[in-house]
């Protein structure tokens, strides 16, 4: 009865404990999540978390001073006395009400009493704004109204595909070949090659660059699709072909035996037999090479530099970051944008991806 | 093919192979010129990109392969595992292989790889001011980035374990790592946002202003703690890899042992140390490998978030400057070297490991 309770007592902690760590986690990503669907006035202003019940001032009444007031000399306010610098940060009245100026100009003043407030503003304009080319006019906190032009990232989103999908698919195909012939072919070489593989797998990636952009830029292939999906598969190539071969080299050697005797070439074989039966591989590992190779911004950055025709989507979201530093409801929309395809497949095939990770544990 | 006489075949051989590898070239080369060329819209050209892409490989496996098939049995053997092997291993080659051999080279050569200046780009990486805290701040990066993820991976796998949660947990812990270095710099610039007064509107400094503390900007004055902001990013990403292969691992150390330490009057912690990192550890040996070798190499994050500014340079942020900005190829090429340098004894490990669990 006794060790039961205590069970249940360190079960609680720990349930607990790892909530808090899971909320700590999500904290980041939900703020963005937020953030990015509201105006990019409240952003400015207001943190994101102020979308959820909080205490605040909000605005009773207001008052309307004469219009002769001078600004210069104390101002008389309900037969109290502030001066304009008090007004223009707020300043807390006898009878507790915050006074604020509305409008200096107009000389009115808002009279604010602490109370429960939402932020409730949510619009879709950030990803109108990130997501065409056209031209959108943003109220500022001033009042005033200044034109800005979208991001088109659309561009860039069908950009990320066109790279992704072949150097997805192109590095899994050649690896599971090289597999093949690793795992079951004999051939002169074949062990050094592989030991070669297997030490590629941690080689860093930046020790390639400069040689492969100087081939690049010899053979015309910089800024290239072509160029991007070679650069992409070489780079995935180690791990897919070592996580394959693992694969590979588990099947049960009578299944080729008897294909062999009834005269199936090793291309048959190959393409009737090893394809079909590496499927759940292959997907965890496409899932693998597919966030990689979306995710990336070091292979873009050198390989498309600045093409604008072709550049990616992390390309053009690190230049927003640079160049729009502050304009926050544009760049959390942005991210978002990004994010939005690789959350999908990885929340989608978790199972898969989970599974990849297990198979092969070193990225190079 | 057994009535052909072996010279007939062998220059018909030669003319079908020839004419496969020409073809193949001409199709290809053709595609690729159309495509450069051409001004189709966006989505069309995707679409014909994706699809050359992807056939354009498997035909040429093809095609190959058809030609060797043409070849007596003796010969076809002895060439097909290379039509298999043979795109695997010379794109290995022209892309890590050749260029590790030749970044080599060139971290012996001056700063417009003309002049042959020996070792002293080495002596320059570890006298110059700026490179010298490139790695400093590599170091910090291993040694808290990457302690924090697999000491962090680790524990969250144990109290997912025993939670009545398990796989919400690992979903949440692991979503980081779908998300680019890119997109997690702009949610953690948010975070860090600072601006002088009283509403702030970057969560880690309304935290502090709730306090009654001051308002910081985390990344760019707190040197040198500056760096540790940039990590925690890398934490926060890179502990759900860790979990996930620790989680499975813990799966597997057997129900038994433990159960019997229980019974033997055990404390969990002792039980935990005794018997459970014992039965993991290959797999902590393996995790701390590729964080340790990820971190080494860390770019991204350090590139949007400060731009290597205020003295948050790391080697490989130091190393794309020094390349394409200063265009000193000679140090660029010098500090990848010096990564490289750094992951020999990973290498080391890896084939070890890779031998002991019997490949080959």
């Amino acid at each position: 009865m006794k060790r039961t309770r205590k069970k249940t007592m360190s079960k609680t902690i720990v349930n607990v404990i790892l909530a808090f760590i899971c909320l700590i986690w999500l904290i980041p990503t939900a703020g963005l999540l937020v953030s990015s669907f509201r105006p990019a006035v409240d952003i400015l202003q207001t943190g994101w978390w102020t979308v959820f019940p909080h205490r605040d001032y909000v605005t009773q009444s207001t008052i309307t001073l004469p219009k002769e007031t001078d600004l210069r000399q104390p101002i008389e306010v309900n037969g109290e006395v502030f001066d304009d610098d008090q007004l223009r940060i707020g300043v807390t009245a006898q009878d507790g009400s915050r006074l604020i100026w509305e409008n200096r100009r107009a000389r009115t003043i808002q009279v604010q009493q602490p109370d429960w407030k939402v932020n409730s503003n949510f619009t879709l304009d950030n990803y109108n704004g990130v997501l065409t080319g056209k031209t959108f006019e943003i109220m500022q906190s001033d009042g005033t109204v200044r034109a800005q032009k979208g991001e088109g990232l659309s561009k860039a989103f069908l950009n990320t595909l066109v790279v992704t999908i072949p150097a997805t698919i192109i590095p899994i195909l050649i690896a599971t070949f090289a597999a093949y012939a690793f795992a079951w072919l004999r051939f002169p070489l074949r062990r050094s090659m592989f030991v070669a593989v297997i030490m590629m797998l941690v080689v860093p990636l930046q020790v390639a660059l400069i040689p492969i952009l100087k081939d690049y830029t010899a053979l015309g292939l910089n800024g290239s699709y072509l160029g991007i999906w070679i650069a992409h598969t070489g780079f995935g190539l180690p791990l897919t072909i070592y996580f394959m071969y693992t694969f590979i080299s588990q099947l049960p050697k009578d299944l080729f035996e008897s294909a062999f005797m009834d005269g199936a070439s090793n291309f048959t074989i190959f393409t009737r037999l090893i394809l079909p039966l590496s499927v759940p591989a292959i997907a965890s590992i496409g899932i693998f090479q597919f966030l990689w190779v979306w995710n990336d911004y070091l292979v873009s950055l050198v390989f498309i530099g600045s093409q604008p025709d072709v550049q990616v989507m992390s390309m053009r979201i690190a230049a927003m970051v640079g160049s729009r530093g502050s304009d926050w409801h544009l760049l959390t929309a942005a991210a978002f944008v990004s994010m939005l395809m690789p959350l999908t497949v990885f929340f989608a095939l978790q199972k898969y991806f989970v599974r990849g990770l297990l198979g092969g544990s070193v990225k190079g | 093919m057994l009535a052909s006489t072996p010279k007939t075949s062998k220059s018909r051989n030669v003319a079908v192979t020839l004419a496969v590898v020409l073809v193949n070239a001409i199709i290809h080369s053709g595609i690729y010129l159309f495509l450069r060329d051409t001004n189709l819209p966006s989505v069309l050209y995707a679409l014909l990109a994706i699809i050359w892409g992807v056939l354009g490989v498997y035909s040429i496996y093809w095609s190959f392969n058809w030609a060797v098939e043409q070849y007596s049995d003796i010969w076809k053997r002895r060439i097909q595992p290379f039509i298999f092997v043979g795109p695997a291993a010379l794109l290995l080659g022209w892309l890590l292989l050749i260029p590790t051999l030749r970044t080599l080279y060139m971290s012996l050569m001056d700063a417009g790889t003309e002049k042959f200046v020996g070792l002293s780009n080495y002596a320059a990486i570890f006298t110059n001011r700026l490179l010298l805290t490139a790695l400093r701040n590599n170091l910090i990066w291993v040694a808290f980035g990457a302690t924090a993820c697999i000491i962090l991976g680790l524990l969250i796998a144990v109290l997912a374990d025993r939670s009545s949660f398990e796989k919400l947990a690992k979903g949440i812990i692991f979503m980081p790592m779908a998300i680019s270095f890119v997109a997690a710099g702009v949610i953690w610039k948010f975070i860090y946002f600072y601006k002088p007064g009283d509403e702030q509107i970057g969560l880690l400094n309304a935290i502090v202003v709730a306090f009654g503390g001051e308002a910081q900007a985390f990344t760019s004055m707190l040197q040198p703690w500056n760096n540790l902001f940039l990590v925690a990013i890398l934490i926060w990403m890179q502990t759900g890899f860790a979990m996930v292969l620790f989680s499975a691992a813990l799966k597997g150390v057997p129900e038994d042992m433990l159960e019997a330490a229980r019974i033997d009057g055990a404390g969990e912690i002792r039980i935990f140390r005794s018997i459970i990192i014992p039965a993991i550890s290959g797999t902590i040996l393996s995790v701390s490998t590729t964080i340790v070798v990820f971190t080494l190499k860390i770019f991204d994050v350090v590139m949007v978030m400060t731009g290597g500014q205020y003295d948050t340079e790391v080697v490989a942020t130091q190393f794309y400057r020094q390349f394409f900005m200063y265009r000193n190829a000679g140090y660029g090429a010098t500090l990848a070297i010096v990564l490289l340098i750094a992951v020999i004894p990973v290498i080391i490990i890896n084939l070890r490991q890779f031998r002991k669990q019997g490949g080959f």
